[in-house]
């Protein structure tokens, strides 16, 4: 693994070794210091040609935790609002010697140019493309998931999958990067998704995603699930009416109060709410589903920083193969490892 | 990880499963009586094959002093982000660290590693539980010093001295993290390489 840029071609032994990694990271955040000097000496840039807080934030808490040198770029307010292209940008970052670039843009594709063209030769991580992907917050949804998962099956959570856990993505689809990425990890890692959305907000050939599509919530909440991940209503790129109303959206859409007291109902008393942030209370979730016991949506932004730290220390510890010829995996304990001790 | 040598050599036993029990045996009492009686201790193993010696040694000591509880002295250290050659070698996952309920401020650490060879995993562990606490005191116990150190470091408690050349690879074989090929006898040192 050299960069970070989807989820659809992640293998399943890289996903899990990844969620692996961000296990042992989390156990970091309980110490006295919480500071590793794995990447000691190696700069990352955060690239943000879009608007975000929590996701930069959690990777420069990441970073830092890594002891990474963190250079913040925020489109607006540099030469990219003078018109600098995006090559020019790169490349820059370059010269001043960036071990790894985090970038978040509108265009959907853009990490996969930076990644795919010799602008600059430092790993990059997709941090949210246009309409496209945003893979570690799928990872860390699915880390949140295989932590509930393999509590209620009584098992530690290291090494497992998804296996049979039945996930529902519920909201705006069609904008959503989050469920796209989503759809192909938890595909990947063993789970049933079944996206419920209105038809207006599903994007076209949806059909053939290894996914199920519901047009009601609440049929799919009686069908059982494990856990329901409502997405946010993306004001800022609705630039069509897609739902009649916020008030018809909240009640055919939005997970409310009526939905939270049928979880109860349905006897469904493992199941959790997730949302992936920042939360439009009272249009997709209620503040009592928000805010109740299920919610898991504090921890997902708890093990959002564990598992970026696990993708930078992958991606920047130098390793460029693929895990099948990794000492630790290849090796499986038929041999001692001792001649770099 | 060095590929094996051109001529295959045929590996030498040098410590097999009742040489380990004995040298294991030995260093339990020798921490004891380092430590003049067991209080405070804490048992570190450093993963993979440090982990299951230091749990061997801790029934060991509960064996010989019937006021400790094995479980609740040892931990494991994992020292994978303080390496020093994290971008020369391939990316290591780490392992969990788990420390004893207890802590470790003001308790008698000793680090337990598999095999003593440049020094330079100890010099890691080290840097690892400084940031985990403070110990009153740090010991290290090996199951082999096979010499050729790189640091000013050395052992407290040795299971056996092994000169070796730097050609050679030590092997050490343990029933908890290593099956063995084709059905010989784990838990065992072996010595492979020319001597």
């Amino acid at each position: 693994m050299k960069h970070l840029l989807s989820t659809e071609n992640l293998s399943l032994a890289n996903a899990i070794r990844i969620l692996d990694t961000a296990e042992e990271m989390a156990a970091v955040g309980d110490r006295e210091v919480k500071k590793l000097p794995a990447l000691r000496g190696r700069t990352v840039v955060n690239l943000f040609f879009e608007d975000s807080t929590r996701t930069r934030i959690s990777f420069e808490a990441a970073a830092k935790r890594l002891s990474a040198d963190v250079i913040n770029f925020a489109a607006r307010g540099s030469s990219v609002s003078k018109g600098e292209s995006l090559k020019d940008t790169a490349q820059t970052l370059s010269a001043m010697g960036a071990d790894a670039v985090v970038i978040r843009h509108w265009a959907s594709g853009a990490p996969h140019r930076l990644a795919a063209t010799d602008w600059i030769d430092a790993a990059v991580i997709n941090a949210g493309d246009g309409t496209h992907e945003h893979p570690t917050q799928a990872l860390l949804d699915a880390f949140t998931m295989r932590r509930h998962w393999a509590r209620l099956a009584g098992t530690g959570s290291e090494g497992a999958d998804l296996k049979g856990m039945r996930v529902a993505i519920a909201g705006d689809v069609l904008h959503s990067r989050v469920a796209r990425s989503n759809v192909w990890l938890l595909r990947t890692l063993g789970a049933e998704v079944t996206l419920v959305a209105p038809p207006t907000l599903l994007p076209i050939g949806v059909e053939k995603w290894p996914c199920k599509i519901s047009y009601n919530m609440d049929e799919t909440l009686e069908q059982g699930v494990d856990a329901v991940m409502m997405l946010r209503v993306q004001g800022e790129r609705m630039n069509a009416s897609f739902f009649p109303s916020t008030r018809e959206y909240s009640r055919r859409w939005g997970f409310d109060d009526n939905r939270l007291k049928a979880l109860d109902t349905l006897g469904m008393k493992d199941t959790i709410i997730m949302h992936p942030g920042p939360m439009n209370r009272g249009l997709e979730i209620s503040a009592a589903a928000a805010d109740s016991p299920r919610s898991t949506v504090l921890a997902q932004v708890r093990n959002g920083v564990s598992v970026r730290m696990a993708a930078l220390y992958l991606l920047l510890s130098g390793d460029t193969r693929e895990p099948a010829a990794t000492p630790a995996l290849a090796y499986a304990g038929t041999h001692s490892t001792k001649e770099s001790n | 990880m060095t590929s094996v040598t051109s001529a295959p050599v045929p590996a030498r036993v040098v410590l097999s499963q009742a040489d380990i029990d004995r040298a294991l045996t030995r260093i339990a009492h020798e921490i004891l009586e380092a430590n003049k009686g067991s209080q405070d201790l804490v048992l570190l193993g450093i993963p993979r094959r440090g982990y299951p010696l230091a749990l061997r040694l801790a029934e060991k000591i509960a064996a010989a002093d019937s006021t400790v509880d094995a479980a609740a002295i040892v931990g494991q250290l994992d020292v994978t982000m303080f390496r020093d050659d994290l971008s020369h070698q391939g990316t290591r996952p780490p392992y969990p660290t788990k420390l004893p309920r207890t802590g470790i401020d003001n308790k008698v650490v000793v680090l337990i590693d598999d095999v003593l060879y440049s020094g330079r995993t100890i010099r890691a562990a080290l840097d690892a539980l400084i940031d985990l606490g403070r110990p009153r005191i740090v010991r290290l116990a090996v199951l082999i010093d096979r010499g050729h150190r790189e640091l000013p470091i050395r052992a407290d408690h040795v299971g056996k001295n092994l000169p070796t050349s730097s050609a050679e690879k030590v092997r050490v074989r343990l029933a908890e993290t290593d099956t063995a090929p084709g059905g010989s006898p784990v838990n065992e040192v072996v010595i492979e390489g020319r001597s």
